[in-house]
């Protein structure tokens, strides 16, 4: 672990991604504490109503005259678990699924890979939406299992063609003439192996999902609206482009900086992790 | 093939749904209950899942997707009306997208190294992880609310739009398509000159390069007639790929600069219920998709002379 971020710390730019992601998850775990009002208190209907940004609230207020700092640094903690769950759903099954096709071959590999390649077909909002559309009013745990359901198709892609070339590999083939059973070769001795790929999968992941969910906030089908998320900020902000422009602004910077670090960090994971790519 | 596994799908996903269409239509419509079971009976709810998904199939396969109780007419007349706006954008969109990421990454590979493809990288990876609604909300901001050179949304402005003449009215088109076709070939302008760049820096390190240098061909001949050409085999397979990352892209791009084609329709839709459309728009969508990987394999085969050999 120390080894693995000392790598890390050496590439320059993963080690900008590493700061980044630090410092964002840190804002996010920390933001009942830091924030300076309660996202949701409508502070002065009155006069309160979109105000710039000040030293008194440095992002500016929205339409209810809430602060605009508190609700993105609240945001960031819905966008960011949100993703981090999703991913932990999408690599879990995306394992799975590519290690049974991998292993199994034959007829259950070419039927789950036609699947996959179905999936990857349809444009990935329109799928979500549909799913959205039919169970309207989904949860936030809805959402992460929607969203972790619905973009494992990659991960199991990559983990089976690790398992095909893992497969050609001494090693296993010596666990096999030791009569190693298949349950234990896959999770004692592929399993193991593949943790590199798929770590550098959920994290890029983690990047592609913030998108989506902000994206289907955005739209109004994802987090129901109480709650702040980075992309509902954005829809609100944009009613309201020509009077309070910061509105719109502060939420998509943050979103840019999210997906910035996590994918500069997983491009540093994926040098550090497989010698072979450097 | 892909468009049976989607429609497959999606008709799992209805079955799998709370309630069936005639109870999610009778939300906003308040019918009898007797009216509901005649209804159901009518449109054969009550048969059993194997005989549903065979009539669901053969629907699709002749073009009819179901009923849009929101616009009182099939889906798929709703949707036909609004598929020529959603090709005009991609259209426009991938011209950008290519043309643009084209030039860029064949500038960035000739001054590699330079402050201005280091800026450049920089650029396209910004642009890479910023979410497209919100570059176009930006762009909306910037070039329509601040400095008011063009238009919010909409296709044309529909106050002056029959009065103008012809070459007016496609001035005022073109007027009102150049944001949404920017903000939605961004992105994969951004990613093509990551492609172009690391395929032409392939190039000009290979043999013929220098073969076509030392014959004495000035500088500029080398690089659009030897290297660009060779580049730009790797990018035109970034097409195919491109084509869900668009019809995802317009249904956020439709919908901030209320564009109305089928992205925003599919969004409306979902607001209003009317699920017959939202899924009849993702086969369509999925269509799009395969469609668009074929024309990808065949402008492979136009610009590639070995794989035309080797059939």
């Amino acid at each position: 672990m120390t080894r693995l971020l000392r790598g890390l710390w050496l590439e320059r730019q993963a080690r900008w991604g590493l700061v980044l992601v630090a410092a964002l998850c840190g804002l996010a775990v920390l933001a009942p504490w830091i924030a300076p009002y309660d996202p949701a208190a409508q502070l002065d209907l009155a006069q309160g109503q979109y105000l710039a940004p000040s030293t008194l609230h440095p992002f500016g207020t929205d339409f209810y005259s809430r602060d605009l700092l508190s609700r993105v640094l609240y945001g960031a903690r819905i966008s960011l678990s949100i993703a981090f769950l999703s991913v932990l759903v999408s690599i879990t099954v995306g394992t799975a699924v590519g290690m049974t096709a991998g292993l199994a071959g034959g007829a259950v590999d070419r039927l789950l890979m036609r699947g996959v390649d179905a999936a990857l077909a349809v444009p990935r909002v329109f799928l979500l939406l549909v799913v959205v559309a039919l169970w309207e009013g989904v949860s936030v745990t809805g959402l992460i299992v929607v969203l972790g359901l619905t973009s494992w198709f990659g991960t199991s892609r990559i983990v089976r063609a690790e398992v095909l070339s893992l497969r050609q590999r001494t090693y296993i083939t010596a666990a096999r003439a030791l009569g190693i059973g298949p349950r234990r070769l896959a999770l004692r001795h592929l399993l193991p192996n593949l943790a590199a790929p798929v770590i550098v999968a959920a994290t890029l992941g983690i990047g592609q999902i913030i998108l989506i969910e902000a994206s289907l906030s955005y739209l109004g089908v994802g987090v129901p609206p109480p709650t702040p998320s980075w992309g509902s900020i954005i829809q609100e902000g944009q009613q309201a482009l020509a009077v309070a422009p910061w509105v719109a602004t502060f939420p998509g910077l943050a979103i840019v900086a999210t997906v910035i670090g996590f994918s500069l960090l997983g491009d540093g994971l994926r040098d550090t992790l497989d010698p072979t790519t450097r | 093939m892909i468009v049976f596994l989607v429609a497959t799908l999606t008709f799992v996903l209805l079955q799998v749904a709370p309630g069936d269409p005639l109870t999610r239509a009778s939300e906003i419509t308040l019918v009898p209950q007797q009216v509901l079971e005649q209804q159901r009976r009518n449109f054969g709810l009550d048969r059993p899942v194997h005989v549903q998904y065979a009539r669901y199939l053969a629907n699709v396969a002749r073009g009819d997707f179901g009923y849009s109780f929101r616009e009182h007419r099939p889906a798929a007349a709703a949707i036909a009306e609004r598929i020529p706006n959603t090709l005009l954008l991609a259209a426009a969109a991938l011209v950008i997208t290519f043309a643009l990421g084209i030039l860029i990454g064949a500038l960035q590979a000739t001054r590699r190294g330079s402050a201005a493809d280091e800026l450049l990288s920089l650029t396209s990876l910004t642009l890479y992880s910023m979410p497209v609604f919100w570059l176009g909300v930006m762009l909306l901001l910037l070039f329509g609310v601040t400095l008011g050179w063009f238009p919010a949304g909409g296709v044309v402005d529909d106050a002056i739009y029959p009065y103008l003449s012809p070459l007016g009215r496609l001035g005022n088109r073109l007027h009102h398509l150049i944001l949404p076709a920017v903000t939605l070939g961004a992105v994969g302008a951004a990613a093509t000159a990551r492609y172009q760049r690391a395929a032409m820096l392939d190039v000009v390190g290979q043999d013929f390069v220098r073969t076509a240098r030392a014959k004495g061909l000035r500088e500029r001949a080398v690089f659009f007639r030897h290297a660009l050409r060779n580049a730009l085999l790797p990018v035109i397979t970034l097409f195919g790929l491109f084509f869900p990352l668009l019809l995802s892209g317009s249904v956020l791009v439709e919908t901030v600069f209320a564009w109305p084609g089928i992205g925003k329709l599919a969004v409306d839709a979902i607001h209003g219920r009317d699920y017959a459309v939202v899924t009849a728009v993702a086969i369509i969508a999925a269509i799009m998709v395969v469609v668009g990987n074929l024309l990808a394999d065949l402008l492979y085969r136009l610009a590639d002379p070995r794989t035309r050999e080797a059939q």
